[in-house]
């Protein structure tokens, strides 16, 4: 009886210790400035993107031939759906097309954000899985990192170039050639980790008490790649939005009525001599966002793991 | 040294090796008949035929790589569709213009990102260190096409000081040469200064924590003689490393500038053959931007053990 009393106040001892610590964690994340910043920003265009209708835009592919090439903030007499004529302020002003250049703007955010999310998530989980799998199998990890340290070697730009090319244009093909150069990154992660870890007492420990291989990766291994994926993963998110823009603006990338970022500036291209606002809008979202999303990886890699936040 | 030299020159080998390999294996695994792929949507069945012959496509995919290979180091890509030309005349052609590019880049680059750095580690903290790494973090925030059409329209269009776009050989006329590279390499020139600049402010601060710091200055030198002579000599391995690193992002770079400033180099080649699905041109650009990549980095990795003796593998 008494052993049990001590066994629960042990379980409780160790509960509450762990709870401490993921709040010690959680409250330092949270307390960095950087953090907040970043995630505020990230919050308020998530936002953007998702109630864009509701933010007075306008079909954001609709081309209306009468209003090509208006300056932003003029205003405009522009056919209503009912017949009517009715004033229309244009906030960021017109394409070559008569696209307000608002309404793609805002609904740019979405393809962006998407773009960005979907890269560091598939590419954070088909490299942890390569990674954590080679980095344990010793016989594997040659073969698999000479082939990882080749694909490393070619300029991520020209690779996904390279793949969207063979693919064809599209949201998802986009998606999976900015993909494919950042799962050696990724690999290369989760391996340096896995190969630190693997020699610690407690690995040890469970392989002596007979616990599987991949238990012990999901057990043991796993979740000590968690806080530097969490942070490359951020990186990773950030420099897949430009690189869908440098796609899409270099004619390459998604579909050119989809309003994207990138897309609206390569339409840009040719008139911007005397209509920068073209280019100069979706520009700037797209640089503010990559900003906050680097900011909040910044943040995140001082909190989460400060051994490297001095190092760089 | 000989022995490292070769040992160094030796582990090259395989990764040019896994490079050529996925290069060739890109288009071979890609769904679909590669032939169909590369002749388009509105090609006929003899297009495709003549493509799959030409390409040796119907021969097994070992040979394929054999051939494909052996030729590659011969320096035969084979033939543009689109161009009609060979690939190796046509990247010959275009090769000077990026290099000119990529050079002028580099050393602005080093002039401004090296001294930055070193004063923001100097004056750790202060309002020039904040400067300096605040510009960092939107260095690699504002895609580089952006900051090239805002450098066009101040520079160019508004104060009329620079020519907008275009190239000019360097040895038909060195001042227009330089006129017309000014605006695309300062545009290709922040991000790569944003990486060289942290790494530089970094491992200057690492260093200046050492005993030997100390010591000089107990010594009676100089703060510039103890920063330049003893912090940044001892810290430039990990910068000259990020130099050739940064390589990777000044290719990607180039290929957007050059698009933007409308230069005739390599990446507007590439950029136009993925237009015209030429295939060829394709794989030849990438491979040999890839090759280039490698070996700067080896020739830099081979550097170190002159300049540091203490480095040896």
């Amino acid at each position: 009886m008494t052993a049990r009393v001590e066994d629960q106040v042990e379980i409780d001892v160790a509960a509450t210790a762990a709870a401490a610590r993921k709040q010690g964690l959680l409250s330092r994340v949270a307390k960095n400035q950087s953090v907040a910043i970043g995630a505020v920003i990230v919050a308020l265009m998530m936002l953007i993107g998702l109630a864009a209708p509701l933010l007075g835009t306008v079909d954001p592919k609709a081309i209306n031939p009468v209003v090509r090439n208006v300056k932003p903030g003029i205003e405009r007499n522009v056919m209503q759906a009912s017949g009517e004529m009715a004033p229309r302020k244009f906030w960021m002003g017109t394409d070559s097309l008569g696209r307000d250049i608002y309404s793609r703007v805002l609904y740019g955010a979405r393809v962006s954000l998407i773009v960005g999310i979907a890269v560091a998530v598939i590419s954070i989980a088909i490299g942890l899985t390569i990674g954590l799998v080679s980095g344990y199998i010793r016989w594997l990890d040659g073969i698999v990192m000479r082939f990882m340290d080749g694909m490393m070697a070619i300029p991520a730009i020209l690779l996904a170039i390279g793949l969207v090319s063979l693919w064809g244009a599209g949201l998802v093909t986009v998606i999976f050639a900015i993909v494919v150069p950042e799962i050696p990154r990724v690999v290369r992660l989760v391996r340096s980790v896995v190969l630190s870890i693997r020699e610690e007492p407690y690995v040890e420990a469970a392989i002596s008490v007979g616990t599987s291989t991949p238990l012990i990766l999901i057990r043991h291994i796993l979740p000590n790649t968690l806080a530097p994926l969490i942070v490359q993963g951020t990186f990773i998110c950030a420099s897949a939005m430009l690189v869908e823009a440098i796609l899409s603006f270099l004619g390459i990338g998604i579909p050119p009525d989809v309003p994207t970022w990138g897309n609206i500036m390569a339409e840009g291209r040719s008139y911007f001599r005397i209509h920068p606002h073209m280019i100069m809008f979706p520009g700037l979202f797209l640089a503010v966002t990559v900003l906050a999303v680097n900011i909040l990886g910044d943040g995140l890699r001082d909190s989460l793991d400060p051994r490297l936040g001095k190092r760089i | 040294m000989l022995i490292f030299i070769a040992r160094r020159l030796i582990a090259t080998i395989p990764v040019l090796a896994m490079v050529a390999v996925f290069v060739f294996l890109m288009l071979r695994l890609t769904p679909g008949d590669p032939a169909a792929v590369i002749a388009g949507d509105s090609a006929t069945s003899e297009q495709v035929e003549e493509i799959r012959e030409k390409l040796g496509l119907n021969r097994p995919l070992i040979s394929q790589f054999v051939i494909w290979s052996a030729k590659s180091l011969q320096g035969d890509f084979g033939e543009s569709f689109f161009f009609k030309k060979t690939v190796a005349e046509l990247i010959v052609q275009r090769i000077e213009p990026t290099l000119a590019l990529s050079v002028c880049t580099i050393v602005l680059a080093v002039l401004i990102a090296i001294p930055l750095g070193v004063l923001a580690a100097h004056r750790s903290g202060g309002w020039i260190d904040r400067v300096v790494m605040g510009f960092s973090v939107l260095g690699f925030s504002v895609p580089v096409f952006v900051v090239g059409y805002l450098l066009i329209y101040v520079f160019a269009v508004q104060l009329n000081w620079l020519p907008v776009q275009g190239y000019r050989s360097f040895t038909d006329d060195l001042g227009e040469f330089l006129l017309r590279m000014i605006l695309p390499s300062v545009t290709l020139a922040i991000i790569y200064v944003a990486l060289i600049a942290r790494i530089t402010r970094a491992s200057v601060i690492e260093v200046l924590g050492e005993d030997y710091i100390r010591t000089a200055r107990a010594k009676g030198l100089t703060d510039r003689v103890v920063l330049m002579r003893h912090a940044l000599r001892n810290a430039a391995v990990p910068i000259v490393t990020v130099i050739g690193i940064g390589i990777a992002l000044l290719i990607g770079g180039a290929i957007v500038t050059e698009s933007v400033y409308n230069i005739p180099g390599l990446g507007r080649l590439v950029v136009d053959a993925v237009l015209a699905r030429d295939f060829p041109v394709i794989q030849a650009v990438i491979l040999m931007f890839s090759f280039v990549y490698v070996l700067i980095n080896l020739v830099i990795d081979i550097a170190y053990s002159f300049f540091d003796p203490r480095i040896r593998y």
